[in-house]
């Protein structure tokens, strides 16, 4: 990386987003803006959620991101550099748990490792620790279908960190669990970040989960895709549930909340 | 044929069988059915002894045998590289696919005989017709399952930065399988009647040539002796395959005998 900034020893954001637009070709009238001159840092270390509506482009965003969707235009730097296609550096978790079946949990966890040819061996221990971590200590060899929900798709937060990756991209990753087990595993998630320090970039549409996980919450709004607001989360950690009753915290979904009632995407 | 776990289920199912069977021979006996039109079932299980116990059942039975696994076996690994090419290389499909769905029309049967004529009387022409039977179902279900693999498993993959054989090897070919049994399960019984139809239009041995024979003699209860073995035969291929599928496809919740395409 060129080293730039010789007055101030300011370290560049991990993440930089500049004007960035995507658009997808509509089959009938005018073209969809999924994302309309979005920007944003997102500094090393620290955990941003995106929260909107259906079809503000936040999942849009998450797969620009990831590399898997092509054709934004606009700059986009993952450390410094631009990113053009899916990188090893970054790990993904998708809304379903997208584990393969005829791989077991162990399987599962080390396909990165076997994709980007990383060596299986080197990367057992670790597959061990962060199983270990997420409460599946015993379950290696067990097939995808003999898990709960909740534990595929921890399985596959395992599988997003097995390759340490800078980023950690994760997209309503607990969107279609139970509110009980949604919050538990909200809990695993920010103990996994403290330990690992990673950054993250989380998808949601539920506010609280939102302000929960997050130091930074980015509120987009739909038609076009654009940010309207980014919400400084400056609640302490380690956080707990009991968080969420606190008069702060209200404070802040009640900000978030503000937006869409504003556009008519809530019942405000 | 697949037995079910319940025993009331079972039992219905073989009372069936008895039944039918015990009016079969009632049947014959109270009409005065002549034999040479339809024999009666114990005239059929004589026939069938007096054809073990002499060898001569046994003997067309192994070449028939021998035609259906070498025809379905080429057959399939011809369906299997056909589907695996056009899979990976959709350039093929547009190109060369018509072709293979306009060879298909044609059916097999009317070109037999050109095949029994180029090819002599031995085995080898039913093993050509047994594979050109064999091999449509394998190569369509092979296509359709490597385009089964879900979007999101590929996108999965496409951010890890796999490669398209990557991406091939570990989740679509896997992906298939499933597909594939179902195109070997239809394959392998076509591959029966390939081999029969073969040995109808022109052969020196094997059950269909001896069905003919015996068809000629006014033999009925020799031929329905054959149409036992035959059945038996099909059951017995059907069963093997959907036992290596089950230890293949392990992760699949049993589909039954579901099938696609033939």
């Amino acid at each position: 990386m060129p080293s730039v900034n010789v007055g101030v020893q300011t370290k560049p954001p991990l993440i930089r987003a500049l004007r960035l637009n995507k658009t997808y070709p509509a089959r009938d009238g005018a073209p969809i803006v999924a994302l309309k001159d979005v920007d944003f840092d997102i500094g090393e270390g620290e955990f941003v959620t995106v929260v909107g509506p259906s079809g503000c482009g936040k999942s849009t965003l998450l797969k620009v991101m990831a590399g898997i969707l092509a054709g934004a235009s606009g700059s986009l730097t993952l450390g410094g550099v631009p990113v053009t296609g899916p990188s090893r550096n970054v790990g993904v978790v998708f809304q379903a748990p997208v584990l393969l079946p005829w791989r077991t949990v162990l399987e599962n966890v080390l396909l990165p490792i076997d994709v980007q040819r990383r060596g299986r061996p080197a990367h057992l221990a670790r597959a061990q620790d962060l199983l270990r971590m997420v409460g599946l200590e015993g379950f290696e060899n067990r097939y995808p279908a003999a898990l709960s929900g909740g534990m595929q798709q921890r399985v596959g937060i395992v599988r997003a960190l097995i390759h340490d990756p800078d980023l950690l991209l994760m997209d309503e990753p607990f969107g279609a669990l139970d509110a009980m087990t949604r919050e538990q595993m909200n809990l695993d998630l920010l103990r996994i970040w403290n330990a690992n320090g990673k950054t993250v970039m989380l998808v949601t549409h539920s506010i609280p989960e939102a302000v929960f996980l997050a130091d930074r919450v980015i509120v987009m709004s739909p038609r076009p895709g654009r940010i309207t607001d980014i919400v400084t989360v400056g609640l302490p950690r380690p956080r707990r549930l009991s968080i969420m009753a606190t008069p702060e915290f209200g404070a802040l979904t009640d900000q978030i909340r503000a937006h869409f009632g504003a556009l008519g995407a809530l019942d405000a | 044929m697949r037995p079910s776990g319940r025993p009331f289920e079972l039992a219905l199912s073989v009372l069936l069988a008895v039944a039918f069977v015990g009016f079969w021979q009632w049947a014959v006996w109270f009409f005065a059915i002549p034999p040479i039109i339809i024999p009666s079932p114990w005239a059929v299980l004589l026939a069938l002894r007096d054809g073990l116990a002499s060898g001569e059942l046994l003997a067309h039975f192994w070449v028939t045998f021998g035609e259906v696994l070498m025809g379905f076996a080429t057959g399939a690994v011809f369906g299997l590289l056909w589907g695996i090419g056009v899979g990976l290389f959709p350039l093929m499909e547009r190109v060369v696919y018509p072709y293979i769905v306009a060879f298909q029309t044609v059916p097999k049967v009317a070109i037999a005989p050109i095949i029994v004529i180029w090819f002599g009387y031995g085995m080898t022409s039913k093993v050509i017709i047994t594979a050109t039977i064999a091999f449509f179902p394998v190569l369509a279900n092979t296509i359709v399952g490597l385009r089964a693999a879900p979007a999101d498993q590929v996108d999965l993959m496409i951010a890890l930065t796999a490669s398209r054989w990557q991406i091939f090897r570990m989740v679509r070919l896997p992906q298939a399988l499933s597909y594939i049994f179902v195109g070997l399960d239809v394959a392998i019984v076509l591959a029966v009647i390939g081999a029969i139809v073969g040995e109808f239009v022109g052969a020196q041995a094997g059950l269909g040539y001896l069905i003919l024979q015996r068809d000629f003699n006014l033999d009925m209860a020799g031929v329905f002796a054959i149409l036992v073995i035959l059945s038996a035969l099909g059951i017995g291929l059907h069963t093997l395959v959907t036992k290596v599928r089950r230890r293949v496809v392990f992760w699949m919740d049993d589909s039954g005998d579901r099938t696609i395409g033939a």
